[in-house]
């Protein structure tokens, strides 16, 4: 759906369903460079069994007008008024990568709007090599290769895709190709600045499901340990052959740790 | 600027798209010939049905096997994703009905394959698809005849008979600025000669029977889509991005950004028309993929070592390679096929008709064949053959001579090559 947020327009999946007050909301938010569509199966299997589902856009990204927000704590309040424009007094979150440290933060300043966290391929500090920077500072080709190589695991070129006939890496490239100038830097100097991981996590009051990647080459599993131990009731779930595209690597394995976590609990 | 790098084409030509069989740990691609794949149980099925799992539901939607050629494929070109099809026409088909609707336009290129031209300009008219052809040598020829219901660009990246080269940086700019895709037919070149994404095509399809397969025993075709062509920008693909009634209201581009031409080319275009590859055709055609990145040098090599020895032949009128400096194209095949303007390629032999028949019947070691991109080496002489009932007037309007001879260089040492074709060319002019 098309909606209006700050004069601006955005763009939230919702699986090709109304929302209705009576059920519950999952919000899906995407990480850095990313879309909507990176959530496919996961967002749209929600919106088929009984959830309302908003799977954003984040400003400047995918449908959504730009430009980008600079910082997690300003995404994390565009979020809240994608709910207030569509009454969602709460929900579950669900945030890969830098859309984990958005929904991290967005539960510890809304608490009584954050029903339940899932954090998919997140790790704190959330630090970025000067080198992927400077090269997404200066738009340079070899940034959306370092986002593409790094952010799966080792052995996806040789690996067969979950999702027949697709290439990852292809696709990847392909998505970060249709990208405004500058908004993959933004993303990458925000997940790089962010600073108040610990203390958000010490304030979150709702469950948090950890699920991360053996693999992972950007977020490797122990650089979530810090989050985990900040978080009363946390679990973590670790999907071993899987890279930092979990949702694209092992869409299985990261939608049935999903399920349980959200509709178990529903 | 540095940054991790990408395995090479050699290695992607034999690992993309696989690892080893989880189940037991097969090294090579396992067959697997079946036609449908068990469901865990009633929730996982509906899943599946409804693309919220990833996964096999029935071979002729995907298939492990050919999975992994459709994968390594787009690997190769660089592609998002690709589909196998049953020959290189099904995946034209594929491609055309995916995006186009009774009252479409097509503008083309006159140089194409006979089969591409009858689907182009007869067969998909019955159907309410028009198709306007076009000179490729000067690609502003194809936006003028650029229509309000044009759909598509099309052309091959090199052209039948004459090896007419498409300027695919030149006609896609033309494509883009008229918010349409350009396809190209890749069968000659091959991902190994030629990248058609990395010069602005948005969908390419092979024929992988010739050099893909390579070894002339299966047919098949694939399709790979760039993911780079923006059909919401566009607005002129509702089959993509408005709601569609035949599949749950599924708005393509909206569900899966990159991926909404395949998604609906497979959902719908294999699920309807069914043109789909048998498992046993993408294993022989991945046999032939692995060793690509060494038959192709070799096909080449081998090619430029017979182009000289016909253009130097006093029986030879003319030889048509874009190597040649006399080719019409020979500049821009230097810009875009600095590895080799492919194995297939015509000259014509003094003489005209007769001394054509003769020449093919006196040759040993090629092959007299209607194929191309074999490891053997092939001839055919069009005037007998294909188009025997043509006068030599119509044949010339479509750039066939009387005398033309169409060969496809193989493996075989190429000395035994020119000998065979030496001593023919003689035969023929007694």
């Amino acid at each position: 759906m098309n909606l209006a947020i700050d004069g601006r327009q955005a763009f939230a999946y919702t699986a090709a369903h109304a929302l209705e007050p009576a059920k519950h909301t999952v919000v899906f938010v995407h990480g850095a460079g990313l879309d909507h569509s990176w959530w496919g199966l996961q967002s749209r299997y929600f919106g088929y069994h009984g959830c309302n589902v908003l799977a954003v856009d984040l400003p400047g990204h995918g449908r959504s007008e730009g430009p980008p927000l600079p910082t997690i704590g300003s995404m994390a309040q565009w979020v809240g008024k994608i709910l207030d424009k569509e009454n969602v007094k709460s929900a579950a979150l669900v945030g890969h990568s830098m859309g984990a440290l958005i929904a991290l933060e967005f539960a510890a300043r809304y608490p009584e709007r954050a029903e339940r966290i899932a954090l998919i391929g997140v790790g704190y500090p959330m630090k970025v090599s000067a080198a992927f920077l400077e090269a997404a500072q200066k738009n340079d080709p070899s940034a959306y290769d370092m986002e593409t190589i790094w952010g799966h695991a080792p052995q996806t070129p040789f690996g067969g895709n979950p999702n027949p006939g697709m290439w990852m890496y292809g696709d990847t490239l392909a998505r970060l190709a249709r990208l405004a100038p500058g908004v993959l830097y933004n993303d990458l100097a925000a997940c790089n600045a962010y600073a108040a991981g610990l203390e958000s996590a010490a304030k979150i009051g709702c469950p948090a499901l950890f699920i991360l990647g053996g693999r992972d080459l950007m977020t490797a599993p122990r650089n979530a340990h810090s989050l985990i131990s900040k978080i009363k009731d946390s679990k973590a779930v670790e999907i071993r052959p899987s890279g930092h595209s979990l949702m694209a690597e092992a869409p299985d394995a990261t939608l049935d740790a999903l399920i349980e976590f959200i509709l178990g609990a529903s | 600027m540095a940054g991790p790098k990408y395995p090479g084409f050699d290695t992607l030509a034999l690992h993309a798209g696989q690892s080893p069989d989880p189940a037991t740990g097969a090294r090579a691609v396992p067959i697997y010939q079946t036609t449908s794949y068990v469901f865990r149980d009633s929730a996982h099925a509906a899943s599946l049905f409804n693309m919220e799992r990833a996964g096999h539901v029935y071979s002729r939607i995907s298939n492990p096997t050919v999975a992994v050629l459709e994968e390594r494929m787009a690997a190769l070109e660089g592609g998002v994703g690709a589909i196998a099809t049953a020959s290189g026409q099904a995946a034209l088909h594929l491609a055309i009905a995916t995006l186009m609707d009774a009252g479409s336009h097509i503008v083309a290129s006159t140089a194409l394959y006979g089969g591409s031209h009858n689907l182009l300009g007869y067969t998909l008219k019955r159907f309410g698809i028009e198709t306007t052809f076009v000179s490729l040598r000067q690609p502003e020829n194809f936006r003028k005849e650029i229509k309000p219901n044009t759909r598509l660009l099309f052309g091959e990246t090199l052209g039948n008979p004459g090896l007419d080269v498409l300027d695919i940086p030149a006609v896609s700019k033309i494509a883009h600025e008229a918010g349409v895709p350009l396809l190209v037919d890749a069968t000659f070149t091959t991902p190994y000669l030629l990248k058609p994404f990395e010069h602005g095509a948005d969908l390419l399809y092979h024929s992988a029977t010739k050099f893909l397969g390579g070894h002339g025993v299966a047919i098949g075709g694939v399709l790979v889509d760039s993911g780079r062509f923006d059909w919401e920008k566009s607005g002129k693909f509702p089959q993509l991005t408005a709601p569609y009634s035949g599949f749950h209201n599924m708005d393509f581009e909206e569900e899966s950004g990159t991926r909404a031409f395949l998604l609906r080319a497979r959902r719908e275009g294999l699920r309807d028309f069914g043109a789909c590859m048998a498992p046993m055709t993408a294993f022989q055609i991945l046999q032939g993929i692995e060793t690509l990145h060494l038959r192709m040098p070799r096909h080449v090599e081998s090619t430029r070592k017979v182009v000289g020895f016909l253009t130097s032949h006093s029986h030879v009128e003319k030889v048509l390679y874009p190597e040649n400096e006399d080719h019409p194209d020979h500049s821009l095949a230097k810009r875009l096929l600095p590895k080799g303007c492919g194995a297939v390629f015509s000259f014509d032999i003094k003489g005209g008709r007769e001394a054509g028949r003769k020449l093919i019947e006196s040759l040993r070691v090629f092959s007299h064949l209607a194929n191309v991109g074999d490891a053997k080496s092939l001839v055919i002489h069009p005037a007998s053959t294909t188009h025997y009932r043509m006068s030599d007037e119509d044949l010339k309007k479509a750039g066939i001579g009387a005398g033309t001879i169409r060969l496809s260089i193989g493996l075989e040492d190429v000395q035994d090559l020119i000998d065979d074709l030496d001593r023919s060319l003689r035969a023929a002019q007694k």
